[in-house]
């Protein structure tokens, strides 16, 4: 299939949800598997830091969960462009169902870090640029949620929400750099494109393999709620009747 | 294996609690995202078999 046809098949959300029902429950079950796998390893096998002691093992779930909150406020806003330039319903529909799951992502990042930091750092919470810029990122997903459920025309809520997400990116940046950007207690990425991870292998290894995990998560999570939201707007179409009928 | 005991795994050196509270909350976070999903598909279906009971009563 040429990309030009991938392109087309992928605005009608009738070939969508056939095509995306195993989908889900291969991601699923990768995701599953791998989750399980990174967090019994990383909380049983890992060494432990020489100089955090165990509490370090917290960074198997808040650095992957830190991660996938910024990769889903990127599909949003990636999806917010898709919807004002093409119009593309699909667009819509990721943009509406994307955000819960965002939005807990981010909250459980906040959540860790801060009962990381406590034995740590000795504090819950710093004002300082990364915790602060994950907050900023926090109360987008809030007003993403807020706008929809506000506007009951569904084209305008999705292009206001659209316009919200595009803006919101502007953060991410913001997240990534603020580390290196400015003196923080943070510490800085363990994962860079450029150089090895600093730590030994034992240590990063069970790390990669949950943040594999959560990007499966991501994908069978957004995936269901989409076919979901496909069924929702397509109620009255034959093809939905008739898989309402077959149940 | 990290640990000598289990007791040891659970304690986490003195940051069991910090831990265990971490990954606590992540697996209710992670289970209720997936929970709504399965909720909200169940509802889906019951409305809509509702509805099309509706408008089969209303042909008649």
């Amino acid at each position: 299939m040429s990309l030009k046809t991938l392109w087309h098949r992928l605005g009608s959300p009738r070939w969508l949800y056939q095509m995306s029902a195993s989908w889900v429950w291969v991601l699923g079950s990768l995701a599953a598997g791998l989750l399980l796998v990174g967090c019994v390893w990383g909380l049983a096998f890992a060494p432990a830091d020489y100089q955090q002691g165990n509490s370090f093992r917290i960074i198997y779930i808040h650095v992957p969960t830190a991660i996938v909150a910024q990769s889903t406020y990127m599909l949003l806003g990636s999806a917010g462009l898709v919807l004002l330039v093409w119009r593309m319903k699909v667009a819509d529909m990721v943009l509406a169902t994307a955000v819960p799951f965002g939005m807990s992502m981010t909250a459980l990042a906040l959540f860790t870090g801060a009962v990381w930091g406590k034995p740590t750092w000795g504090t819950w919470w710093v004002w300082d640029a990364r915790t602060t810029s994950m907050l900023v990122m926090l109360f987008l997903y809030f007003g993403l949620y807020a706008l929809r459920q506000a506007i009951p025309r569904e084209e305008t809520a999705g292009r206001a929400c659209a316009v919200l997400a595009l803006l919101g990116t502007l953060n991410i940046p913001i997240i990534k750099y603020s580390v290196d950007w400015w003196l923080t207690l943070h510490q800085p990425a363990t994962f860079k494109l450029t150089e090895a991870p600093s730590m030994p292998a034992e240590m990063w290894l069970p790390l990669a393999v949950n943040v594999v995990g959560i990007y499966c998560l991501l994908g069978a999570v957004v995936l269901a709620g989409l076919r979901l939201e496909i069924l929702r707007r397509e109620r009255d179409t034959q093809w939905v009747r008739g898989l309402v009928a077959a149940r | 294996m990290s640990f000598e005991t289990f007791g040891d795994f659970m304690a986490m050196g003195d940051h069991g609690l910090y831990v265990w509270l971490s990954y606590g909350v992540s697996l209710v976070v992670i289970g209720a995202n997936v929970l709504a999903l399965r909720r909200r598909r169940r509802q889906f279906f019951r409305e809509s078999r509702a509805l099309e009971r509706r408008r089969a009563a209303n042909a008649e």
